[in-house]
């Protein structure tokens, strides 16, 4: 067996673990026949460590042969027309079409993927408990690992159209884990919130996917696109795309970031993640989720380096949403919304490194990021982790002080007048009342538009019908209150 | 021609057809259901065996010998009657009957006790034999006379049912004197020509464009749609739509004989159709009309599809077709079951029912996100065709388009979602389990949802045949497009375009349509 078939071997072990655990408790769920706690437990637990381990030794394999860039081409998934080359001349594209699976395996991808599976597995082991007779229990597993299964998807995915697929799985099991408690009106409220700014995020990456595969060197494969060759490899390659290809896609990209990593003016929704439970809330949007933006900006850090003007814009986007988390964070009342936003926080900072290494061209900073990244999510996990004892964790060391402990003091809002001061908490515990602004300027438009076109419509088959044309009307239907729940 | 192994052709047309006449003496309603389940079952079966006979039979053919190739019965019985083949089936429409008869077996399948009564199943068995008559047909003027017969049930169901048949009317009249019409005008300007390919002028392009795109429910023709929800039983006005005979008329009798240019009219009123139904959806309180709007999107995309007449384009649309028509109906039997529970489904409270049915839960988030697109689904691979040749054909604004319209439609679907099945806990003294029958057509979509989603190679390069099938017929008619520049030929001249034709190449192709 050659080293190659290794690594091919290894790298499958990878994606097929999360895959098959996947499809043992949905289709065991679908024929209505959920698993036991015990062996949905024991599920969770093979194919984590199993994916840990095949990565540990794709990562042992790595550093003991030098290698810094391993492609598993798993093959065309679909294809058709003439071609199977990944270049084409453009006049090949309307005749054929390729979607290929690829994953990488490199010096970023291999880190975020043991961190996965290192904070899935804890999580799993907790959740195990922490679910435990829970009525959820089942559906909880489930998609938790249709997440593990998005986050491995989309860490190692080697085409944007592979990473597309496992984004869309992230935030769909997102959603549903923030409505988790789906009998309160309140998470489900946020899971949907969650979801429409996913589409967003999710609309702007296939876009960006679409323009890449189809405009853009290399049908959509990042090597070919990023430019990485045998010599160089991630972060030391040099895109070969133009800066106006690299500024439209770019933007793109940084909106779809912007999405998932709930940069502004995305943010809102980081906090009503937190409805859900705890677990969930740990891993995913305190640790991994909220960083697959960052992820997905260093994983096309190289269309950074072309476009200054690009990399102006993501130093800003993550600077100011870092500083609106440190505001807004401030007055937040319940322990896990503080730490949403203490995340959010380090999340901008780490974007703003992103933008900054593209900028200076100071490849090291990828790093630094990079790191960050793997720094604050095992942090955060242990934070949200601790975040249900955290009252009991106040009285054991006031009990060992013997008194109060000591309140922070200072700030901007203490030097300031009460009026000032007043208006400063309120915008910063509306959280700089983004959602409103969102709701007042581009939803609620959007929606009166319609029901103006329902009204019209309804004139007009009232018209042809010669009277009230709508049997509808009679079901028991309450005044609407769409905008209540987006 | 090439000739099938069995008469599937005429079984699958008469089978319905017979079964019809016979539920239609039955008085036991629960009876009626359980001859229309054998029924539909046995047609599907042959639609199947169709499916995978022709495939057999154009395998050993090379691509280009295949693409226009036909395949008909062996029995030629209608051909004895009529002097010619009249049922013939090709790459396009080889699959589209086994989606039909499938659509007819699910839906058969899913209705439910409450629903038998109000539901004609004889009718629906007519229904059946008619739509699959009309997928085995490619001469204009018998697929015209059946798209005609077609709209005929939801009309008496509607008249049957004491409901305002207006709208219906106003929009089927309209339709079906268009298509009428349009081909009235095709047949004189042949004449005019000799026989002679040509290209037409603008008004019977102009004729058939009204009636597809009043078929398809394309705005602003599309108020019937929502009407046909309203009045008619969720069941008839599903299998009326979820079949896109609409798309249909437009590959047999459009398509194949349209310059780009007036295409993309179509094309642009369907690429606003599908935005505009979409936001439609997300204002909607009521789940047919939900329902109804999720499916006017969706059915203009397939639309979009077809008028890009590109490879990638076409088989973006036709992937996207069959992934509609299962995952659409689907979706409506879905909320027809909920119907069948709660009376209308009103859209603006919380109801919580996925405590007592999650299967239905689950059958409505898998063919609500099949729908649109969702990775591992059997649409994600058709909807990214569709936005990568929209990119092709178009600009990046068209391709965002189709992406904002699915954006809005998985949006409305998980809207409607956490009201139906989330908020709050429903009580109730009765179960509102889904019964065994439900259980397995749910079971049955959403397993060949996710195992065409899986592994979608073979349902796309099929598909990519039948693109390349129907680019052969345009190709044929060896279009000029700049001499049938829309509303730019003052009157009916035909074109002769001898000069161009080979005649060894003209003897060698079949007769064509038009």
């Amino acid at each position: 067996m050659t080293f190659d078939q290794i690594y091919d071997l290894l790298g499958m072990i990878v994606v097929a673990a999360p895959a098959l655990l996947v499809a043992t408790l949905g289709l065991s769920s679908l024929v209505g026949r959920p698993l036991p706690e015990r062996v949905i437990g024991r599920a969770v637990q093979f194919a984590i460590v199993t994916g840990l381990l095949a990565s540990l030794a794709i990562l042992a394999l790595m550093l003991s042969h030098g290698e810094r860039h391993v492609p598993v081409d798993v093959g065309q998934w679909v294809h058709f027309g003439e071609s199977h080359h990944a270049e084409h001349p453009p006049e090949e594209h309307a005749t054929s079409y390729h979607f290929a699976i690829k994953f990488v395996f490199d010096r970023l991808s291999v880190p975020l993927a043991i961190l996965t599976f290192l904070l899935c597995g804890t999580i799993g082991a907790f959740a195990n408990r922490y679910m435990h007779r829970e009525r959820g229990f089942n559906r909880f597993f489930i998609l938790y690992a249709i997440f593990v299964l998005g986050m491995i998807v989309t860490s190692l995915a080697g085409t944007i159209e592979t990473l597309f697929a496992g984004w869309e799985l992230v935030g769909l099991s997102s959603a549903f884990l923030v409505a988790f408690y789906q009998e309160r009106p309140g998470p489900v409220r946020n899971g949907l919130h969650v979801w429409i700014v996913y589409r967003i995020s999710d609309a702007a990456l296939l876009i960006a996917a679409v323009i890449m595969h189809h405009y853009l060197r290399g049908h959509g494969d990042f090597d070919s696109l990023l430019g990485v060759d045998a010599t160089h490899s991630w972060p030391y390659i040099e895109s070969k795309v133009t800066a106006d290809q690299a500024w439209s896609v770019g933007l793109l990209l940084l909106l779809a970031a912007a999405g998932k990593s709930a940069l502004i003016p995305f943010s809102g929704w980081l906090p009503r993640a937190m409805e859900g439970p705890t677990p969930s809330s740990a891993v995913f949007y305190g640790a991994l989720s909220v960083h697959l933006g960052a992820y997905l900006l260093l994983r096309v850090s190289p269309l950074l380096d072309t476009s200054n003007s690009l990399c102006v814009a993501v130093i800003a986007l993550g600077l100011a949403s870092s500083l609106f988390a440190v505001f807004s964070g401030r007055v937040q009342t319940d322990i896990k919304s503080t730490l949403s936003f203490a995340s959010l926080a380090q999340v901008g900072i780490i974007v703003a490194e992103i933008g900054l290494a593209g900028l200076l061209n100071w490849q090291f900073l990828r790093y630094v990021a990079l790191a960050h990244i793997l720094g604050h999510a095992c942090f955060r996990t242990l934070q949200f982790i601790r975040a249900p004892m955290v009252l009991a964790d106040y009285a054991i060391m006031e009990n060992a002080i013997g008194d109060r402990l000591p309140r922070g003091a200072g700030g901007i809002g203490s030097r300031s007048a009460s009026v000032t001061q007043t208006w400063l908490y309120r915008l910063a515990l509306e959280k700089g009342y983004l959602d409103s602004i969102l709701s007042a300027f581009i939803v609620e438009p959007f929606l009166q538009v319609f029901r103006a076109c329902d009204g019209w419509e309804r004139r007009w088959t009232d018209f042809l019908s010669s009277g009230p044309s709508r049997e509808s009307d009679k079901a028991k239907i309450a005044p609407a209150a769409v905008e209540e729940l987006i | 021609m090439t000739e099938l192994h069995v008469d599937w052709l005429e079984l699958a047309i008469l089978v319905p057809l017979l079964g019809g006449i016979s539920v239609s003496f039955l008085r036991d309603a629960g009876e009626a259901r359980k001859w229309t389940l054998i029924v539909t079952a046995i047609t599907f079966f042959l639609t199947v065996g169709e499916y995978f006979d022709f495939q057999w039979v154009i395998s050993g053919q090379s691509l280009a010998s295949s693409l226009t190739k036909d395949a008909d019965d062996p029995g030629h019985l209608l051909s004895w009657l009529f002097g010619r083949e009249i049922l013939v089936v090709d790459e396009i429409s080889a699959p589209l009957l086994a989606l039909g008869a499938l659509l007819f077996f699910l839906t058969a399948l899913a209705t439910n006790r409450t629903k038998i009564r109000r539901f004609s199943f004889a009718w629906m068995l007519f229904a059946e034999a008619i739509l699959l008559a009309t997928f085995c047909c490619k001469e204009p003027w018998i697929v015209i006379g059946l798209l005609a017969a077609g709209t005929l049930r939801p009309f008496v169901e509607l008249r049957a049912r004491g409901r305002s048949t207006g709208v219906y009317a106003f929009h089927m009249a309209i339709y079906v004197t268009c298509l009428v019409i349009g081909q009235l005008l095709i047949d004189r300007e042949n004449r005019i020509a000799g026989g002679i390919t040509h290209a037409h002028t603008v008004w019977p392009l102009l004729f058939l464009l009204v009636a597809v795109l009043v078929r398809s429910g394309i705005a602003p023709f599309h108020c019937w749609v929502t009407d046909l929800f309203e009045h008619a039983t969720f069941g008839t006005a599903l299998l009326f739509v979820t079949p896109l005979t609409g798309a249909y008329a437009a590959i047999r009798l459009l398509l194949p004989i349209s310059p780009d240019n007036s295409l993309h009219i179509m094309g642009i009123l369907s690429l606003f159709t599908a935005v505009y139904a979409a936001g439609m959806s997300l204002v909607q309180v009521e789940g047919r009309r939900f329902f109804c709007y999720l499916f006017l999107s969706h059915s203009a995309l397939v639309l979009v599809g077809l008028e890009m007449v590109t490879p990638v384009g076409l088989t973006g649309a036709f992937s996207l077709w069959l992934s509609l028509g299962l995952s659409l109906c689907g979706l409506g039997l879905t909320l027809r079951a909920l119907e069948a529970r709660r009376g209308r489904l009103a859209l603006n409270n919380f109801q919580g029912l996925f405590e007592h049915s999650p299967a239905l839960a689950t059958s409505f988030v898998l063919t609500g996100l099949a729908c649109v697109g969702f990775p591992g689904t059997l649409g994600f691979v058709g909807a990214e065709l569709l936005v990568d040749g929209a990119l092709e054909v178009y600009s990046p604004i068209v391709g965002a388009t189709v992406v904002i319209a699915a954006a809005l439609n998985g949006i409305a679907i998980m809207k409607v979602y956490f009201l139906m099945f989330t908020g709050t806990r429903y009580v109730s003294n009765i179960s509102l389990k889904a019964s065994r029958s439900e259980w397995l057509a749910i079971l049955g979509v959403a397993g060949l949802l996710i195992a065409g989603g899986l592994a979608p190679q073979f349902n796309v390069e099929a598909r990519f045949r039948a693109s390349k099938t129907l680019l052969e017929y345009r190709r044929r008619h060896r279009l000029n497009d700049e001499a049938a520049v829309l509303f730019a030929i003052p009157k009916a001249t035909a074109v002769a375009d001898e000069t161009t034709r080979q005649p060894d190449e003209a003897e060698a192709l079949p007769p064509l349509q038009h």
